[in-house]
């Protein structure tokens, strides 16, 4: 089945059986692998894309569902050579350790900042819920987070 | 052998696919799906989304009631302004339900079909007295939501119908409302007990009426009215409450899993009562 979407901002269409799994279609068909898969089942977060600005995970989305819709990958969010706010962010702080969980905390923090452009740190934290990362560099990614969102103060 | 995948946008285009595919399965959010397909626990020729379908999406207010569409995700009931207004009692259930990401896929109605024990919309449905539109090519029916789930996983959805709406009464105002979550961490944890509860008190500080449901204490949502009897006409007081904690061990029928023994889930259907201590200082909607 031919299906036709946006990815990071270029109108794409694959040939591709509509089942497959969006994750396997990024990472193997199209060798964007940034996104990564880590549980398989909904719970680390680590293939978060953005659909329509939205996270979701492609771990639990078939290539039909997106049919029509923009999708954004962590290689999306470099615009003209420049790093995302989110991204510089991350590096600034450290909140890099090895880096597997990173692509899908960048994309729900982007979602996250979308949605409540000055968190608090809680609010922060239960923006990022979904996400797990396995180095336990949480302090420090609440920080770039906090950062990246221009305000600083913390609302609690 | 390959699955078939149907977006169909119209009620009608669905029919179709369907008497197609009488062994498809309808996809909304896919987060529970195609997480039983991928652990080998589901199986089906093809793949029905709802997705498209603006018929089943959306939320609407008249006659006295909230329309809910099947397909309305956990995040659009979210940012819904009446469902803020109306139902507090289901939004603080869809807040507390899987991760942000899991709100942005999935949908009520996929919440609703899944009938998990440990669903956590579903206790504030049984307190709200919603009632479930169940459609098929050939008419409608209203059930409500006690009738509609019967076991974990069993609803009386029949082969040719889909939910096709969740209709949920205005509660008459003046009320607070609470859903408790007890599970082994905060975020993206499953239920080991839980409870919704709407009451509304009188002017002298008694119950005046007051609706109970718990979750993950059987096999499905229970309800225990002499425990709502026993309450109503009292205060909300330590005392009160630890009394009818005790109705609620001996009334629920819970299981051992996994997550939790049976002795321990009935000792914290009781206990969670205590936190109704907490509603009295929280808002009148
Ligand atoms: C990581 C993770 C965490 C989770 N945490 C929670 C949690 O904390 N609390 C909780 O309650 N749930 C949780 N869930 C389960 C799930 O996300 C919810 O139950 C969700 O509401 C399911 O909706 P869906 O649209 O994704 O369902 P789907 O997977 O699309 O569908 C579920 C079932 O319902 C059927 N169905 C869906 N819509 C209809 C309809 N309109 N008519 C007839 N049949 C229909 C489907 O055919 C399927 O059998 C979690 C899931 C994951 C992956
Ligand atoms: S790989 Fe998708 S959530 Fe873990
Ligand atoms: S940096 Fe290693 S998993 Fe988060």
């Amino acid at each position: 089945m031919k299906i036709h979407f946006r990815l990071n901002g270029s109108d794409i269409a694959i040939e591709t059986d509509p089942c497959r799994r969006v994750v396997d279609i990024l990472r193997e068909d199209l060798g964007l692998t940034g996104t990564k898969e880590s549980c398989g089942s909904g719970e680390c977060g680590a293939c978060t894309i953005l659909v329509d600005g939205e996270s979701r995970l492609s771990c639990l989305m078939v290539a039909g569902q997106i049919s029509g819709r923009k999708i954004t990958t962590i290689e999306g969010l470099v615009s003209q050579g420049e790093m995302h706010p989110v991204q510089k962010a991350f590096v600034d702080h450290g909140a890099v350790q090895c880096g597997f969980c990173t692509p899908g905390m960048v994309l729900a923090a982007v979602d996250l900042l979308r949605r409540n452009p000055h968190p608090g740190r809680q609010e922060i934290r239960r923006g990022l819920s979904g996400n797990i990362c396995r180095c336990t560099g949480y302090q420090k990614i609440v920080d770039a987070v906090e950062a990246a969102s221009r305000d600083t103060g913390d609302k609690e | 052998m390959k699955k078939e995948f149907i977006l169909p946008k119209t009620l009608e285009e669905l029919w179709e696919a369907r008497a197609v595919h009488p062994r498809g399965a309808l996809l909304a959010g896919g987060t529970d799906l195609l997480v039983r397909i991928r652990a080998g626990r589901a199986d089906s020729q093809a793949l029905i989304s709802l997705d498209r379908i603006p018929d089943l999406r959306g939320i609407s207010t008249g006659d006295g009631e909230i329309f809910i569409g099947p397909a309305t995700t956990h995040q659009q009931l979210l940012d819904d302004y009446s469902v803020q207004k109306h139902l507090p009692l289901l939004r603080q259930s869809v807040e507390v339900l899987g991760s942000p990401q899991v709100r942005h896929m999935g949908t009520l109605g996929g919440n609703i079909c899944t009938a998990s024990p440990a669903g956590d919309t579903l206790p504030a449905l049984y307190v709200l007295g919603a009632r479930l539109d169940l459609r098929s090519p050939q008419g409608c029916r209203t059930v409500p939501i006690k009738e509609f789930i019967e076991g974990p996983g069993k609803t009386v959805l029949r082969k040719d119908e889909i939910l096709s709406g969740i209709r949920v009464p205005m509660p008459d105002p003046g009320f607070r409302a609470g859903y408790h979550k007890v599970g082994q961490r905060k975020a993206m944890a499953i239920a080991v007990v839980s409870m919704a509860c709407q009451v509304w008190i009188n002017d002298h500080g008694t119950v005046g009426r007051i609706r109970l449901g718990w979750g993950s204490v059987g096999p499905t949502v229970k309800t225990l009215p002499e425990v709502e009897k026993f309450l109503e006409g009292r205060p909300l007081s330590l005392e009160v409450l630890r009394e009818a904690g005790q109705m609620v061990s001996k009334g629920v029928t819970p299981i051992d899993d996994v997550r939790a023994g049976a002795a321990y889930r009935r000792l914290v259907a009781g206990r969670i009562l205590l936190r109704l201590l907490d509603l009295l200082r929280k808002e009148v909607f």
